[in-house]
């Protein structure tokens, strides 16, 4: 069992649904698998997807929905 | 109504834009921003300027509530807004007046009924200008909208009445076609949108994106000739000139005249646009929207006509009549916009937001950067990618160009990647040059060589 951070790849807005009045792509305690989206960066405009780069489970999201981030930042822990 | 202290509701290029009009003016400024623009160059240009949220623009630009009280709380007696974010929101409009403020623009009226597409497309028919064929107003029975698909011709397009920003939109090729998709497209609005109404409307191929600027004190209206903004990608123009230089004097009486009869049946107020889509094998132009706004590629129509633009709708906003006649407005020249964006042109447009290093612009004669940038800025990720607007102006367009070339290669932005190479690129190109280029032309150019040719 180990431990994964992904990491915003863009500076911008951090959400973590599609749209205001979907559900989250993902909430703790959820299986994620490589290549999952589970979040979106607003970039001037455009929206990044946030993808998992392993196949886990999610610990939790360490940022809010609609919260600015940094590339490099700490966004969701994964158990794998 | 005098006007002694103006917020500005916007930030970036235009913001500054109107501080150094309202400076021209005698009027004290004050520069609203979000954390994420503390530094910026409007906050440092401003005689004051007020935090009003965190960077989302949602909780800071897009704040009405936060924006009135920094009016109430620094004695603003007027609000400009700009484009994009609440330029053309009418509730925000009325509000401004309910605070006893002037909004510098159209009514929220004028702004409600000239952004619901339909209701606009009703008042230009109303008024005598062509809109593009398609039905009147909804269709909620698709059987019935058989004969009116049969009569408008195809391709035509299907289009949910209440999607918007190219949601809910077929288009179908043929008869069959349409009575397969019909039905769809209307189970499909009512689940995604709640109403299950759609309307037709022919599909333009082959067009040029042509609109004519007007002013109105809200008696009377003029226009200040048209401007071509047919280089576009993904629906943002990114290139655009005036005067238009391949339609015929009648066109452009034509289209002017039209617009002008717009902006009087609605007793416009303000600076607007009106466009069109000029069809080119037909010569015919088809009223698309208006914009109730100053646009981003104002300058171009100021450069050919001398007029400055916010000036005039700032003074208006203060209850003066327009300045103008008609016959004041005259064309001299040709003027060129290109829009520089923090986006990297090689790499499919990516955005480029980062910390600018040394910066050249480009000088002499006829040259107009506007922006905000200086060495040494941050540009944050949380706005449009515009850090400026080179505008070039020459007697003719052959001269503009030649003009442009040499602009773009006086100019360099360190630190991040802009669309100057996409610039550069179609300075070279021979349709660019004649000119023979609709809507569509730079998406197709883009997508066969953007890699051999943006360098």
């Amino acid at each position: 069992m180990g431990k994964t951070v992904i990491e915003a790849n863009v500076p911008g807005v951090f959400y973590r649904r599609p749209s205001p009045d979907e559900p989250p792509y993902k909430s703790e305690g959820d299986t994620v698998e490589q290549g999952d989206i589970v979040g979106l960066i607003e970039v001037m405009k455009n929206y990044i997807e946030l993808r998992s780069e392993v196949s886990g489970t999610v610990i939790k999201y360490l940022v809010e929905h609609e919260d600015p981030v940094n590339p490099g930042q700490a966004i969701v822990e994964i158990e794998t | 109504m005098k006007i002694n202290k103006l917020l500005i509701a916007n930030r970036g290029e235009i913001a500054v834009r109107i501080i150094r009009a309202a400076q021209e003016l005698g009027i004290r400024t004050v520069q609203v921003y979000s954390s994420a623009d503390c530094d910026s160059l409007p906050v440092q240009l401003a005689d004051e300027s007020i935090e009003i949220g965190p960077p989302q623009a949602i909780k800071s630009y897009l704040n009405a509530d936060s924006i009135l009280a920094a009016a109430a709380k620094t004695g603003a007696d007027a609000i400009h807004p700009g484009y994009g974010f609440l330029a053309e929101n009418p509730d925000f409009a009325d509000a401004v007046e309910a605070a006893g403020m002037i909004f510098v623009g159209p009514s929220g009226d004028t702004i409600r009924r000239m952004g619901d597409k339909a209701s606009a497309r009703e008042t230009a028919k109303a008024a005598g200008v062509a809109t593009v064929p398609g039905s009147a107003g909804s269709l909620d029975k698709p059987d019935e909208a058989v004969s009116l698909a049969e009569e408008i011709g195809f391709p035509l397009m299907i289009k949910a009445s209440a999607g918007g920003g190219g949601r809910g939109i077929r288009i179908v090729s043929s008869i069959e076609e349409f009575v397969h998709q019909a039905p769809q497209a209307s189970a499909e609005a009512r689940s995604a949108f709640g109403d299950g109404g759609i309307y037709l409307e022919k599909v333009i191929e082959q067009a040029r994106h042509i609109e004519v600027q007007i002013l109105g004190d809200g008696k009377r209206a003029i226009h200040c000739f048209e401007r071509e903004c047919s280089l576009q990608r993904r629906r943002q123009k990114v290139w655009e000139e005036a005067p238009a230089s391949t339609i015929s004097q009648k066109t452009r009486d034509e289209l002017c005249t039209a617009a002008v009869k717009l902006a009087v049946a609605v007793g416009y107020r303000g600076a607007g646009t009106v466009e069109f889509l000029y069809e080119i094998p037909t010569g015919k132009f088809y009223f698309i929207e208006m914009n109730t706004r100053i646009q981003v590629e104002h300058p171009v129509t100021e450069q050919i006509t001398g007029i400055d633009l916010l000036r005039e709708m700032i003074l208006i906003s203060a209850g003066k009549p327009l300045s103008l006649e008609q016959d004041d407005v005259v064309v001299r020249g040709h003027a060129i916009e290109v829009r520089l964006n923090a986006e990297d042109p090689a790499n499919g447009f990516i955005p480029f937001p980062g910390t600018l290093g040394n910066i050249t612009l480009p000088g002499g004669p006829g040259i107009r950067f506007d922006t905000m940038i200086y060495p040494g800025y941050c540009i944050p990720p949380f706005y449009d990618s515009l850090l400026g607007k080179l505008v070039i102006w020459d007697e003719d367009r052959t001269s503009a160009m030649r003009r442009l070339r040499r602009a773009l290669d006086e100019l360099t932005i360190e630190g991040v990647k802009t669309t100057a190479p996409l610039f550069r690129a179609l300075c070279r190109n021979k349709d660019v040059q004649a000119s023979a280029y609709d809507t569509r032309w730079l998406e197709r150019w883009l997508s066969t060589n953007a890699a051999s040719q943006i360098v």
